[in-house]
């Protein structure tokens, strides 16, 4: 019991400092690539290549002053981005980073480094707590009483709760190919060769997933809640020092959640097609392969944020309702088809 | 029972990660308060109307409606698509009756305009 209890620790104390620490690397990653790709340097001055820029700029924020408008909900001001962060954060949980079944650490077996083994429900879980985000938004939103907080309250929900929908029909052709709700299941399934890897087999699904997961996580081209243009800066306009903070750092565990996720239902978690490893050896070598896999989506959202121009609200929409939609039931289509043929495993 | 004990001590973790940089920040930040400082972030002049008086465009409420109705249409589809496997041909068939019938609302849902943001 209390080394089963020892060995859970362990893993959400390693989980969490891994996403306590992607933050930062991922702030710096998407300066310098903004830099690199709009040919100029970026920070650069601060520790070598400006790596320690982001921990100085949240210092910055702790000193920061915390004004609260006195218009606002004071309840509701407090708790969205306890909700946008806290939630960004439980996601984490059901993602199968590395492999290890033959291991045990303390005289327990480690089943693999995912931090609730036994959750059979893990998909469900993924999308019910994903879906809650939208909570910490229109809070936001709301109780700042600002108008330009509103706004982007107002479209942000109306986004997420539209991509949303494509990107559950998108994730339940995996599910059809797999036949269980846990992670570990949809990752072993894919294992062995490149042509097992959902994004191969389920072209539509993967495309439709990608799309609404960029839209998601409200990066662009779909950040229309904070289209500095038009709402400054969207739902989180009223919000300063770590409150600001919170929401920021929400935004890039969840562009990690979403590539963790990308990686796990369409690109084979940690398995390298070809390559089998047994014991610790394994392990490290699956969650160095998981991590290089999310690296490139890390990095995919970094690209695409710097080459895409921004929607417009109306083509958004028209987007996720009568494009995303179609393509992502013609998706199930395909799968239950392809199934019943005999064409899929 | 004992599979959701990891998701306790990550929630833990989770919420009070947020509380405990908010609290830090409290102790070490500047507090300089002023009246001007509390409005509303709006052009500078004094705010002649609140932002919770204001009226927003009836396709947000329109948007949550569908959302509704296909969320759990999807949620329908989950147990489904986990058993079907099993279910096999038949399985396959009865829920493509179940999605035509779908396709049916949606098609009406599109031709009465419910989904074009103009």
């Amino acid at each position: 019991m209390w080394a089963e209890l020892a060995v859970t620790t362990a893993k959400v104390v390693v989980v969490a400092l891994a996403m306590v620490t992607t933050v930062p690397i991922m702030v710096w990653v998407e300066r310098r690539g903004a830099a690199f790709i709009q040919d100029r340097l970026g920070p650069n001055r601060v520790g070598p290549l400006g790596l320690f820029q982001p921990v100085i700029d949240v210092v910055k924020l702790i000193f920061k002053e915390d004004v609260t408008p006195a218009a606002a909900n004071k309840g509701l001001y407090y708790l969205a981005p306890l909700i946008s962060l806290g939630v960004a954060m439980v996601t984490f949980i059901v993602i199968p980073f590395g492999a290890g079944h033959d291991v045990s650490l303390f005289g327990v077996p480690l089943r693999g480094l995912i931090v609730a083994p036994d959750l059979n429900v893990g998909v469900l879980y993924l999308l019910a707590i994903g879906s809650l985000s939208v909570y910490g938004i229109v809070l936001a939103g709301w109780s700042s009483n600002n108008k330009y907080s509103l706004l982007g309250g107002l479209r942000s929900s109306a986004q997420l709760i539209s991509y949303e929908l494509a990107m559950t029909l998108a994730v339940l052709g995996v599910l059809m190919a797999t036949g269980s709700l846990h992670l570990s299941d949809v990752v072993a399934r894919q294992s062995g060769a490149v042509w097992h890897w959902n994004a191969v087999t389920q072209v539509i699904g993967f495309a439709v997933f990608l799309v609404a997961a960029f839209a998601e996580t409200n990066r662009l081209p779909f950040d229309l809640a904070e289209a500095e243009t038009e709402l400054v800066a969207g739902y989180h306009v009223e919000y300063s020092s770590m409150k600001f903070a919170c929401f920021f750092m929400a935004e890039y565990l969840n562009m990690a959640t979403a590539s963790a996720l990308t990686v796990t239902l369409f690109f084979g978690g940690g398995t390298l097609p070809g390559v089998t490893l047994t014991g610790w050896l394994g392990l490290f070598v699956s969650t160095a392969v998981f991590v290089a896999k999310m690296c490139f989506f890390l990095w995919l959202f970094v690209w695409v944020r710097w080459s895409l121009p921004r929607f417009r609200y109306d083509q958004l929409m028209q987007l996720g309702w009568k494009g995303l939609l179609p393509l992502a039931t013609l998706n199930l289509v395909w799968v239950g088809i392809a199934m019943t043929m005999g064409w899929l495993r | 029972m004992s599979a959701y004990i990891p998701i306790l001590l990550f929630i833990l973790v989770a919420v009070s990660f947020p509380i405990i940089t908010i609290l830090i920040a409290k102790l070490v930040q500047a507090g300089r308060h002023d009246p001007v400082k509390a409005e509303p972030y709006e052009c500078g002049i004094k705010p002649t109307s609140e932002a919770h008086d204001t009226r927003f465009s009836v396709r947000y409420y329109l948007i949550a409606v569908l959302f509704v109705v296909f969320d759990v249409e999807t949620v329908f589809l989950y147990p489904w698509a986990v058993m079907f496997r099993k279910l096999a041909l038949f399985g396959f068939i009865e829920m493509f009756v179940f999605l035509a019938i779908l396709v049916v609302g949606y098609v009406y849902a599109w031709r009465r305009g419910a989904l074009s943001w103009v």
